[in-house]
């Protein structure tokens, strides 16, 4: 595994490896220990070209704890604001040594481009490209569900989760259905007709336009969020509207199963697709979630850039000759 | 191939290791024992029983994943990490004893040195390895050795445990008879 564009390039060995590594990550994430020497002397660059909290800083997390060095690049305010091209600014990283650049930009399909061309020797792993994929969160919404529901263990076989809201915006989305499918588990989609993409019969899920109808049969519910600023073309007549018929509150969640956790990637629009009952019930991994993702990061680092990587490959054949 | 320890003689080394354990630590009570994965655990184990046979006290026991610490993790492809599971007391101020199959480079000890300095201060941290093969790369001695076994470099030690290989033997394998 050299780059982590999209959770199609992992076969399902590779996908429990990650979760595997991440379990003993976490574990000791929770002892005193903190920091591992691991990553030291290798550089990791945070390159967003979209805003973002938690993913940055989750990332930066897992790097620092790893030991890397950490380059925080982001659009605003850099030479990318002064209209510098994707592959002068991937140029300028490879010129400092970034082992893994860590990429976030609004047109899907960037990180696949950067790594593709390879104008940088480093891993590239996908924080996010538009409508298109972000394996990390879907990775990380794995974690939480194995750990809930199967002890850390095996795949997510005999599991049935929900995705509900904006899937046709969702890059989340599009990652869980394909990762949660691929450990076995049954994904159904849950939104109104005009948030749902073209083709989504394709995608292997069941489709469901009532959260009502499939609550109560599924293990883990995932809500997503309303992403208000692609919503001015009118997708719901209005978010009460919304808020009611697909929003999760008290009524949904006493439907639910005993065992059934509620999920969502944040930041959370409370009173939107979740009311506050919702978001803090005993149910609710949200927080625990973030924490997982630290977890989870931590894995891909470290078997991405922990290792040999083609680079020290490339100095050793150097030496040989 | 030829069979250095039989399953016997395995048995009467780790029996050996457990009294010396408890002869230096003038007993069991402060003393933790840690198996470096994966056979040191299992070594670790039967010396914990060995020493509840002997002294009829439950010896703390524990495992230390090391490879997060290792200084050869760039020249090859990554590792897979295993449990590190310490005693609830903790480390601090307690006789540590790292377990491990077979004592070669002196590598492993060093990362694990790293890491136990991560997870507190022991009053002492000795070491307990059933082969010692020689050919150390760095300046550290084991205090417990169930056997020496001069080797060449090129040949390798093989330790089998029942627990994870079925049968109790130790081999050495590459070596021209």
């Amino acid at each position: 595994m050299r780059d982590l564009l999209s959770i199609n390039d992992l076969t399902k060995d590779d996908a429990l490896e990650i979760l595997d590594t991440a379990v003993q990550l976490s574990a000791l994430s929770d002892s005193s220990n903190r920091k591992f020497p691991t990553l030291r002397g290798r550089t990791v660059v945070n390159l967003f070209f979209e805003d973002s909290t938690r993913t940055r800083i989750s990332f930066e997390a897992a790097a620092k704890r790893l030991s890397a060095d950490v380059i925080n690049f982001s659009a605003k305010g850099s030479s990318v604001s002064k209209g510098e091209s994707l592959k002068d600014t991937a140029l300028t990283l490879q010129a400092m040594g970034a082992d893994a650049v860590i990429i976030r930009h609004g047109s899907s399909g960037a990180p696949a481009q950067l790594a593709r061309k390879r104008w940088i020797d480093g891993a590239v792993i996908n924080a996010g490209d538009g409508t298109h994929e972000h394996p990390t969160q879907a990775l990380l919404d794995a974690f939480t569900i194995r750990r809930h529901l199967k002890k850390d263990q095996g795949d997510l076989a005999g599991l049935k989760i929900a995705v509900v809201g904006d899937v046709l915006h969702s890059r989340v989305a599009r990652s869980n259905v394909l990762l949660l499918q691929k450990l076995g588990a049954t994904v159904v989609l849950v939104a109104p007709p005009t948030l749902l993409p073209v083709g989504v019969e394709h995608w292997g899920a069941q489709v469901s336009f009532a959260i009502d109808d499939v609550i109560a049969e599924c293990d883990a519910v995932m809500m997503l969020r309303v992403q208000k600023e692609r919503m001015e073309d009118l997708f719901f007549p209005s978010e009460r509207e919304y808020a009611r018929n697909f929003g999760l509150n008290a009524a949904r969640i006493a439907e639910m199963k005993e065992s059934a956790i509620v999920m969502h990637p944040g930041p959370m629009n409370r009173g939107l697709e979740i009311t506050a009952e919702g978001a803090d019930s005993k149910r609710s991994v949200i927080v625990e979630q973030v924490a997982n993702g630290v977890s989870v990061r931590m894995a891909v680092l470290y078997l991405l850039i922990g290792g040999a990587t083609s680079r020290d490959l490339a100095a050793q054949i150097g030496d040989q000759s | 191939m030829s069979v250095v320890l039989n399953a016997a003689e395995i048995a009467r080394a780790l029996r050996r290791i457990a009294h010396e354990i408890l002869e230096k630590n003038h007993g069991s009570s402060e003393v933790i024992l840690l198996g470096i994965p994966t056979r040191g655990v299992v070594i670790a184990q039967r010396l914990a029983q060995e020493i509840l046979g002997i002294e009829n006290a439950a010896v703390a026991l524990g495992t230390l994943d090391i490879t997060m610490y290792r200084d050869d993790l760039r020249m090859r492809a990554p590792r897979p990490l295993t449990p590190t599971q310490l005693p609830k007391t903790g480390i601090d101020a307690k006789h540590v004893v790292l377990v491990d199959d077979v004592f070669f480079s002196g590598r492993t000890v060093r990362a694990a040195l790293d890491a136990l300095t991560e997870l507190g201060r022991p009053k002492t941290v000795q070491l307990a390895v059933l082969i010692d093969r020689g050919h150390r790369e760095l300046p550290i001695r084991a205090d417990f050795v169930g056997k020496n076994i001069p080797t060449a470099k090129a040949e390798s030690v093989k330790v089998n445990l029942s627990e994870i290989d079925g049968s109790d033997e130790v081999k050495i394998e590459g070596r021209s008879m």
